[in-house]
């Protein structure tokens, strides 16, 4: 009952190899098995879609040119935010309301005697300052209220947010109500009538501190933020880790016993990272568009220290004769909202595609 | 559905009982009162003032009669101007409403319109412009918009009068006020016109040969406009905010010119009262956009 390998016959049934129908595999068999690429990981491949976005590296790119214009520029022009031009030490008081890349009558004199005078690229303001150097201090206000007040959110939402969706139960329900009562706030009326009882009430409070430096308006305006607008990133937060909680790892490591606070942060957060970028990256240009509201209204940064909106609002004074003044302040506005939109939309097409439509 | 709209009446009710205690405590925070005036006040007739407008009182005491006084419909009296706040208020209020009301009739036509055309010509040139178009609206606030609108019309141009007391003329207050919800609502219909388009229903009415005019009035668009009515209440709430700035920049005498003015000369009392009597209408409106949206599609399980 065997065949000529000397093996037993086969039932019909048996799953037995015969060996005799394989072949060894060819050397051009075997590299079809090489690994070709890399192994990605969720960021790469996340960054390699978003590479591939024209809108939104066309976005870096405009944020990295204002970046470094508003970091070196400073370094590079020789005038002060608040400085009143001088020509060789005496005060111009004829480098009034200066069109672009024009000179006063003081400039030209010392310019034809030789001496050297830096060109006002954007011209000058109604008080003789230098007008690029302002935009420019102004976007360096304006750029660093939307980070701060989005890292002011993005602390609070995500700790509140991720207590509320870890804990459950009663907890959440409480946490979640105050949260549905600050949502339906009011936020720009609550903004501004907070923004002017504290910026009133600061004044005093802060005379003589750190903080001074900085402006009852503007702390207050991070009081506001800090206290407002966090609740979009707390619902968000908290949707999420609803979800993520259900997962077995997270039960695993309950089991073993690790602590709330160390899952929420290594096994939960990292899942919602995704999430909360994107959500940061939307917030900055809404917390510069509210900026620019506020100091649009006064309510703002204090003078002689500019911002976009303050500067837009200056402008509408001589507008009929220098309207360049509105422009240039304008301009940057637009153009950094616009780039940190793109460059959101970007973000959540690449990091979640399946939200793309 | 009942439960709803009582859960949800009840939250209205205690958003707005939260922001009367923000707006009377953060007025009272404020150092100096009502009567402190350039012009000094001799003691005794500053306490005969105070004990007149409950002000001698313990300041919890003084909400519950500013509550009282405000259910009543007494919204107090100017500090600076020493008039009726309410009068103040129902007269500009007028001119508010209706160029918001303008704003957000013209928001909703145009951004549906355009929405739908950016839906059914997918990716063809009237696409990309509409879209181009919303995206540079979204990114452009408000008050650079109305600055430059009235710089190039009224100034350079000249083919619009500026406002004046005379001559109201809506059409530039009301196109920077509807722009941007106008961008916004545009890409809501677009994005949900997009979706409506691809479900199953729309392509059996295709198929058992409903014509394409039907398809869309009775089948996409009506669908598709839901999300749309969501956005009605913070559209609202936005269109308040705006005109704060629009009206201020086309010196239109309307409630958000009042706003801006009453802050800027520190008149609290006027700040008070227009933040109140703003945030009722949008809690209001939101309110109702919500029990609309319910109605409107009973599928939705907002819990």
């Amino acid at each position: 009952m065997s065949n000529e390998n000397g093996m037993p016959k086969k039932n019909v049934l048996s799953a037995q190899i015969d060996l005799k129908k394989f072949d060894f595999a060819t050397e051009e068999e075997k590299k079809q098995q090489d690994v070709m690429s890399e192994s990605t990981t969720f960021f790469k491949d996340s960054m390699r879609r978003l590479r591939k976005n024209p809108l939104a590296m066309g976005s870096i790119v405009v944020l990295a040119v204002i970046l470094l214009v508003i970091i070196f520029a400073p370094k590079i022009v020789p005038y002060g935010y608040s400085e009143i031009i001088t020509v060789d030490g005496v005060r111009d008081k004829t480098a009034k309301n200066l069109a672009p890349f024009t000179y006063s009558k003081m400039e030209q004199q010392y310019m034809d005697k030789g001496g050297k005078v830096f060109p006002h690229i954007f011209g000058t303001d109604e008080q003789c300052r230098d007008y690029f150097i302002r935009v420019v201090y102004g976007t360096r206000v304006s750029l660093s209220v939307g980070l701060f007040a989005s890292i002011i959110v993005l602390i609070i939402g995500v700790i509140y947010g991720s207590i509320s969706g870890y804990a459950g139960g009663k907890v959440d329900l409480i946490m979640m109500r105050i949260v549905d009562i600050i949502y339906s706030l009011p936020d720009l009326l609550m903004v501004i009538l907070l923004s002017v009882v504290l910026g009133e009430t600061l004044g005093t409070a802060i005379k003589g501190t750190v903080f001074a430096k900085l402006g009852s308006n503007m702390l207050s305006l991070f009081i506001v933020f800090g206290l407002l607008y966090w609740v979009g990133m707390a619902r968000l937060v908290r949707g999420q880790i609803l979800t993520i909680k259900q997962n077995d790892y997270v039960l695993a490591s309950k089991a073993i016993g690790t602590p709330a606070h160390r899952i929420i942060r290594t096994h939960i957060l990292p899942n919602c990272l995704s999430v909360i970028i994107i959500s940061v990256a939307l917030q900055i240009p809404s917390a510069i568009f509210t900026e620019s509201y506020l100091s649009f209204l006064g309510l703002g940064v204090q003078a002689p220290m500019p911002s976009l909106g303050s500067l837009a609002n200056a402008a509408r004074d001589g507008l009929t004769s220098y309207p360049y003044k509105l422009i240039f302040p304008a301009v940057t506005i637009v153009l950094i909202v616009l780039a940190f939109n793109l460059l959101g939309d970007g973000l959540r097409d690449a990091l979640d595609p399946k939200l793309k439509k | 559905m009942n439960k709803y709209v009582i859960k949800r009446i009840g939250l209205a009710i205690v958003t707005l009982i939260v922001i009367s205690l923000i707006t009377f405590f953060a007025m009272n925070a404020i150092p100096g009162g009502p009567f402190d005036s350039e012009k000094a006040t001799s003691p005794e007739v500053k306490a005969v003032l105070e004990k007149r407008y409950n002000l001698d009182k313990p300041v919890v005491e003084q909400y519950f009669i500013y509550m009282k006084n405000l259910l009543h419909g007494d919204w107090g009296v100017s500090i600076k101007t020493g008039r009726d706040i309410w009068q103040t208020m129902s007269s500009s209020f007028a001119v508010s409403a209706k160029l918001g009301g303008m704003a957000l009739a013209i928001s909703v036509v145009f951004g549906v319109v355009l929405g739908s055309i950016a839906a059914l010509m997918r990716n063809k040139w009237p696409d990309r412009l509409i879209v181009f178009f919303t995206t540079l609206m979204t990114a452009m606030p408000s008050f650079v918009l109305a600055t430059l609108l009235l710089y190039v019309f009224c100034i350079k141009l000249g083919w619009i009068p500026v406002w004046s007391a005379t001559s109201h003329n809506y059409l530039l207050p009301v196109i920077s006020l509807a722009l941007y919800p106008m961008a916004y609502i545009t890409r809501l219909t677009k994005t949900s016109m997009l979706d409506a388009l691809g479900q199953d229903y729309v392509r059996t009415a295709r198929a058992k040969g409903v014509s394409q005019k039907k398809v869309i009035f009775k089948h996409t668009l009506r669908n598709a406009l839901i999300p749309v009515v969501t956005y009605v209440g913070p559209e609202i709430a936005y269109i308040i905010t705006g005109s704060m700035v629009v009206e201020n920049i086309f010196t239109i005498g309307g409630l958000g010119q009042k706003f801006v003015t009453s802050i800027y000369n520190r008149d609290y009392t006027m700040i008070m009262a227009t933040t109140m009597f703003l945030a009722i209408i949008m809690v209001v409106a939101n309110l109702l956009t919500d029990i609309a949206y319910k109605c409107i599609d009973p599928r939705i399980n907002l819990e």
